[in-house]
């Protein structure tokens, strides 16, 4: 733990990446850890590609993860997952949502969205750790495809569990949810614990 | 026990101006400055205001420091272009208590016209210049602002940037400073306070002698500090870029400057003597390089790293390598992509956005169209590819005039939003009605401050701290300003908005066309949002909907029998049912949400 975990979430304004990292630092802290987690807000979340950094560690000093140096890629849609490949860490570990938002460059400017045999070949090639998840459907099963962020922070929680190199790290659920919580509006709460635990069934199976 | 909290920088800023005793603070919302005034409107027995403009919002701020109060004013950094009028003043005559200055600088200009260093602006003004490098730094270095500013009789700027305004990082919260709730009697000192040449010739070398002062006090100023390690390599550094200097040269000696101005000479040079080779790393201009050069001590700094953009620890990294600072061993190895270049994501108006309409129109009219500052901008994206010149909050509708008196062959029109219409948008309409140019002004009121949040304005009826305010209406005040030819519309009115364009085109006198309708994400339109669907058996695939640029609206797989086109869909989970495209489709294929009741009862 000396040397800091670097998480990189990126995808399109509107998905509720900023919730979610705000929830990832949060936790990350109330796991006895040091945090920093960085974002741009303004324009580029008109609709645009959002990135957002977030760091556990005993001692950080950037806010932001360099190129190659995300240790745990989180990406909200399939373009934007290609589009910040640069920053995952060869052989880390990589949850993509298979959700497609076709910006205005494809709908209207004649631009072709990338199909999903060159994401996953892009993902292989780099990385044996890249999970494929579809979150949007998960997250409307639960009643709520906004709550996509939350089903993948769910998921997010069982691969850091899972995986032997970031198990160490993992804080326990009940710490996530802590969280969650905290950063919900009540009348949300339920929707997103379940939405949480969707996430994790997703990849450890129902308990 | 101390409590840690997660605190974004403007969220530390916003702490420590409470733990300081501030009372008044004012500002204009620009990205990466606006949560700060956000935030200290939250806390208790505190007065915050959204201001017109960041000109107004110092004035204020001096003001309440005249009247004996401590006081802030937040700003971006171009606010400060704006505010330079008032900051240069105060400097001048000082103040009765603390008085500070935020400048939110933002490196890459990640929503901004430019990337200006404003610490220029304290060298200029001769004030201090303080900059944290993380959260709790961010809330500390606020007090000590004002601790420094009353010291010293000074405004003192608050330097920030992107990174350190939207980086969050754990802070260790204070109390606040109870100061006494009395206040003075409104100084009467003019040869302080009153700036005629007579007593500002005085005022001149008092703040020449106290920006002198200020820099023997950086010598021992606590926020500058010395931190030896390995003496082959020393690094004078600042802000942001001190993070980035310590993960990328962990084992280098640090000169960390809390204070980049004025700078500890002493300091510097006993650094500077006490390592072999001597660098300067800051984000964007050569700013402490250059004086460091200035004193004679050899140093290297924008050779290495760039003078453009922001740094970040893979651009200090990869500098660093090809300066041989480092061995190449240590650039981490960087995924690539093979293949064709992937399609952007431009950051697009959002689906329902009331400003659409009217871009609609003017890419069909095809006229010059100068642009101002806000959501709107994107009408440069394309498809509506509506906008032609940009260049600072308030700029279009004196650029637009400037362009008819060089005898532009063609009409103009200048857009602007509500919020910037207060902000500078006035003065360069009363010029083009006093100096008489047939320029068309579409002030697109939106009901709020889109880009950057939804902040209140005078147009709202309500303000930053959620008390009932009087709404300023534009059309009385357009008239006002002498513009006969007023028309307010709604935003969505796609016939009204041409048909009156065209008719405003024609003329030759001022004309000014309001359109109004709230921002697509204001909970008032929320609770009108309604997905509209299109009927594919009247769809044809004309690609008509396809050419306003609305989100919302996709590429179906079906395809047209005739044309071969793809038809169009709608996303039910972004559509808000303005519809626009349906007042477009010239098959009818897009129902209007009236009809789409109709035809579901029906079916």
């Amino acid at each position: 733990m000396n040397v800091p975990l670097n998480f990189l979430l990126c995808g399109v304004g509107g998905q509720g990446i900023v919730l979610a990292s705000d929830v990832l630092v949060a936790v990350g802290l109330l796991a006895g850890l040091n945090a920093k987690q960085a974002e741009v807000h303004g324009m580029s979340q008109r609709g645009g590609s959002v990135v957002s950094h977030v760091r556990w560690g005993r001692e950080i000093y950037s806010p932001i993860v360099g190129w190659g140096e995300a240790d745990v890629f989180i990406a909200f849609e399939k373009l934007e997952a290609l589009r910040n490949l640069r920053f995952l860490r060869p052989s880390g570990l990589a949850l993509i949502s298979t959700q497609a938002l076709e910006p205005l460059t494809v709908i209207s400017g004649g631009q072709v969205y990338p199909d999903d045999s060159r994401l996953r070949a892009a993902f292989a090639q780099l990385t044996p750790h890249a999970h494929y998840l579809d979150a949007e459907s998960i997250a409307a099963e639960v009643g709520n495809v906004r709550a996509v962020n939350t089903v993948l922070l769910g998921a997010l929680s069982a691969l850091l569990e899972a995986n032997s190199r970031f198990a160490a790290w993992a804080p326990a659920p009940e710490i996530w949810l802590q969280v969650i919580a905290e950063r919900v509006p009540s009348r949300h709460l339920d929707l997103n614990r379940q939405a949480f635990q969707a996430g994790r069934n997703a990849i450890a199976g129902p308990r | 026990m101390t409590v840690r909290q997660m605190l974004s920088g403007n969220e530390a800023i916003a702490r420590g101006m409470w733990e300081a005793g501030v009372v008044v603070a004012s500002a204009y919302p620009g990205t990466p400055s606006t949560e700060i005034l956000e935030n200290f409107a939250r806390y208790p027995n505190v007065y915050a205001e959204w201001a017109p403009n960041e000109k107004v919002a110092l004035d204020v701020a001096i003001g309440a420091a005249y009247a004996g109060r401590r006081a802030l004013a937040a700003m971006k950094h171009v606010g400060l272009n704006v505010a330079a009028d008032s900051l240069m003043y105060a400097s001048m005559t000082g103040a009765e208590a603390g008085l500070v200055i935020v400048s939110a600088d933002d490196p890459a200009m990640h929503s901004s016209q430019n990337e200006q260093d404003n610490r220029t602006y304290a060298r200029f003004a001769r004030i201090p210049c303080l900059e944290p490098s993380d959260s709790q730094e961010a809330k500390d270095l606020t007090v000590v602002a004002f601790e420094l500013s009353e010291q010293f009789d000074t405004p003192v700027l608050l330097r920030v940037t992107t990174r350190i305004c939207h980086s969050a990082s754990p802070v260790e919260l204070g109390e606040r400073c109870e100061r006494s709730s009395q206040t003075s009697p409104f100084p009467r000192n003019p040869a302080k306070y009153v700036m005629v040449p007579s007593n500002a010739l005085r005022r001149h070398p008092v703040m020449e002698e106290r920006i002198r002062a200020i820099a023997d006090y950086a010598e021992t100023f606590p926020y500058n500090r010395i931190e030896l390690r390995d003496r082959s390599l020393g690094i004078i550094t600042a802000g942001v870029a001190y993070q980035y200097t310590r993960e990328v040269f962990p084992d280098a000696s640090v000169l960390k400057l809390g204070m980049t101005w004025p700078l500890p000479e002493g300091l510097i040079r006993r650094f500077a003597a006490s390592v072999d080779r001597l660098i300067v790393l800051e984000e964007l201009d050569p700013f402490i390089e250059d004086v460091v050069k200035r004193m004679g001590i050899p140093c290297q700094g924008k050779d290495i790293f760039p003078l453009t953009g922001e740094l970040d620890p893979y651009v200090v990294r990869l500098s660093a390598i090809q300066a041989g600072l480092l061995s190449d061993a240590a650039v981490p190895s960087i995924p690539t992509l093979e293949g064709d270049p992937l399609p952007a994501r431009p950051p697009v108006l959002c689906p329902g956005c009331p400003h659409r309409p009217t871009f609609y129109v003017l890419n069909k009219l095809k006229v010059p169209v100068n642009g101002d500052i806000g959501c709107y901008t994107l009408g440069l994206v394309p498809p509506l590819s509506a906008i032609h010149t940009c260049g600072c909050m308030g700029a279009g509708i004196a650029v637009a005039h400037g362009a008819v008196q060089a005898g532009s062959p063609e009409r103009h029109v200048a857009v602007i939003g509500d919020s910037t219409f207060f902000h500078t948008g006035i003065p360069a309409l009363i010029n083009v009605v006093y100096n008489q140019s047939p320029v068309v002004t579409v002030i697109l009121d939106n009901r709020t401050t889109g880009m950057t949040g939804h902040q209140p304005n005078p147009g709202t009826g309500h303000t930053l701290q959620d008390k009932p305010a009087p709404t300023i209406e534009i059309e009385p005040l357009v008239r006002a300003c002498g513009v006969k030819q007023v028309r307010t519309l709604s935003a969505f009115d796609v016939t009204g908005i041409e048909k009156t364009l065209k008719e405003y085109l024609q003329l030759n006198e001022p004309s000014v066309l309001i359109v109004q309708e709230p921002c697509a994400l204001l909970p008032e339109a929320r609770e009108r949002w309604q997905p509209l669907e299109v009927n594919l058996a009247q769809c044809n695939g004309c690609t008509l909907c396809f050419r306003i640029g609305c989100p919302a609206i996709l590429k179906s797989d079906e395809l047209d029998e005739k044309t071969g086109r793809p038809k169009a869909q709608i996303d039910p989970n972004l559509c808000t049912g303005c519809e626009l495209c349906a007042q477009i489709c010239p098959r009818h294929a897009i129902p209007f949400r009236l009809d789409s009741i109709f035809l579901r009862e029906a079916a």
